[in-house]
């Protein structure tokens, strides 16, 4: 057992035990510890990644959003615009309509105005020969009871109508 | 947290008992047959220093507390034979068996060494028992650590899982995977094992008390020769043209190159080898003689021994905490170097490089 003499106890032993302790250890306890601080390091690095790709998609999604939003803003004007200018074509086509109409009812109630009072003119007319006639059949037959006087009229009417 | 704390206060712990437990330390060598004769003539430093980072048949935690362990012999005519140590203390003979120096002899009656028995000693010496030891810590920290991943499926690690994570993790990411490339996790079973067992094997020794087992030959060279080994079976084509055909060397330098490099492949596992070897057994040199250094004034008055005691005691604790740092540095250089040694073994080249520029699958440490 000198020092710089490798003694043969000891290298047999050492030999058996650590051989024996390197199978061991493999087998029970590098084996799982490596794969499991392989396992977890993969966990991490997935997360991390996941992490990554869902703030890409984050970001992805409120720039759509925005877009979206912007969009709808732009569409919600252009319709604001439309339905103002067709709201302000309608009340100016209902005034025109109604002007239109106003104009054809005056000119109805003017056209049946006239047509009444020409009617009235005519009825007036001949209530006013009627009158006359009667007026007239009364004088004549008043001036006419005797004959001379009827040869008379006759004379004058023939008198004054030239026939020609 | 509890794993950290524990640990905390176990090497607290083992930094005073260590620095105190000097005192104790005395004379008592090998088997105890020289004590006698070393007391009479005084304190003996350096027995006393290769008492301390020798094997030993018994485990002595102080003086004179000593836990005998099995001694095994295999003789071609006996067979295998088991029996305690402690039947062998003080140069004792048993069964006609004699340990001096460590060695253990077949003796005759008359109690001379009968040379022409080879007796075979695979006894469970100090040092293996502390291997055994070790072997246990590693294989229940470990599995319960594995368990743990199991139960926390999903989860934070916790405890003792989370002290050692980290450390799993630095021997995968700093030491496998730059130099074995996309095929580490084929090698990274044995650098996490090897890492595991220099670095607690360096840390029991520090241990009040404690074998100083990966400061024996016999442990790193066996570490080293399983390196040795890993590397040679998985080196490619071109590791191994490389050594007939060195790339960017002209043919007049092959002579000289060849013979370089072939030493170069044996160099590798020996300088592992000795690293280890000789960083921790020198460090627990350098904290005895610093204790010794209390004890040789002692001699001269035991106000002196005290004095000095005063400078040396913070020196050593001082020490001891370079010896923690060297415990995790030699664990992670072996580790490396092993690592750095079978990349170079698996490398793939594409092109030739012609040594220009080429700056090696790692920094040379150590």
């Amino acid at each position: 057992m000198d020092l710089l003499i490798p003694d043969l106890g000891l290298l047999f032993w050492q030999i058996i035990i650590f051989g024996g302790l390197f199978f061991i250890l493999r087998k029970f306890a590098w084996g799982p510890i490596t794969q499991s601080l392989k396992e977890r390091e993969d966990n991490i690095q997935g997360a991390l990644d996941l992490a990554e790709k869902t703030r890409g998609e984050m970001a992805k999604l409120k720039s759509e959003n925005e877009q979206i939003l912007a969009q709808a803003r732009n569409e919600r004007d252009v319709m604001l615009r439309g339905a103002k200018e067709t709201a302000d074509k309608m009340v100016a086509d209902a005034r025109d309509r109604a002007n239109i109409e106003g104009q054809r009812m005056l000119e109805q109630a003017r056209e049946a105005m006239q047509n009444e009072r020409q009617a009235l003119v005519a009825q007036m007319k001949k209530e006013v020969v009627n009158l006359s006639i009667e007026v007239a059949e009364k004088v004549l037959r008043r001036e006419l009871n005797d004959k001379a006087s009827q040869e008379k009229l006759v004379q004058d009417l023939v008198a004054t109508s030239h026939l020609n | 947290m509890m794993g950290s704390s524990i640990k905390q206060l176990l090497l607290a712990f083992a930094l005073i008992i260590s620095t105190v437990s000097g005192v104790f330390a005395q004379e008592h060598t090998l088997d105890g047959q020289e004590t006698k004769h070393e007391q009479e003539k005084g304190f003996n430093v350096g027995d006393m220093i290769k008492h301390h980072i020798r094997d030993d048949r018994g485990w002595e935690f102080a003086h004179g507390i000593t836990l005998p362990l099995p001694v095994i012999l295999y003789s071609k005519d006996r067979g295998l034979e088991v029996f305690s140590s402690s039947h062998l203390n003080h140069g004792a003979i048993y069964e006609g068996y004699k340990s001096e120096h460590g060695h253990i002899h077949r003796v005759d009656a008359a109690g001379k060494p009968d040379e022409n028995v080879h007796v075979y000693d695979f006894s469970i010496t100090k040092n293996v028992a502390s291997l055994i030891l070790s072997a246990l810590i590693l294989f229940f920290v470990f599995t319960s650590v594995a368990k743990g991943y199991d139960k926390n499926k999903g989860k934070a690690p916790s405890g003792l899982q989370s002290f050692l994570e980290p450390i799993v993790m630095f021997v995968r990411d700093e030491i496998a995977k730059p130099n074995l490339g996309p095929k580490y996790a084929t090698y990274l079973p044995y650098l996490l094992t090897l890492f595991f067992f220099i670095l607690v094997n360096n840390l029991l020794g520090l241990l009040p008390g404690g074998a100083n087992l990966t400061g024996n030959i016999a442990v790193t060279m066996v570490l080293a020769v399983i390196t040795f080994f890993v590397t040679s079976f998985s080196g490619n084509k071109h590791y191994w043209m490389h050594l007939v055909k060195p790339t960017g060397v002209p043919v007049a330098l092959l002579p000289i190159m060849i013979p370089v490099e072939i030493v170069g492949l044996f160099m590798k596992p020996l300088s592992l080898m000795i690293r280890l070897f000789a960083n921790i057994t020198a460090g627990h040199i350098i904290i005895l003689s610093l204790l010794a250094l209390i004890f040789i004034a002692g001699q001269a008055g035991a106000g002196t021994g005290y004095g000095v005691s005063l400078i040396v005691v913070p020196f050593t604790l001082f020490m001891n905490l370079i010896e923690l740092l060297v415990a995790f540095l030699q664990a992670f250089i072996f580790t490396l170097l092993t690592s750095m040694y079978i990349g170079s073994a698996i490398e793939e080249h594409h092109e030739a490089d012609h040594g220009i520029g080429y700056e090696g699958p790692g920094v040379e440490i150590g």
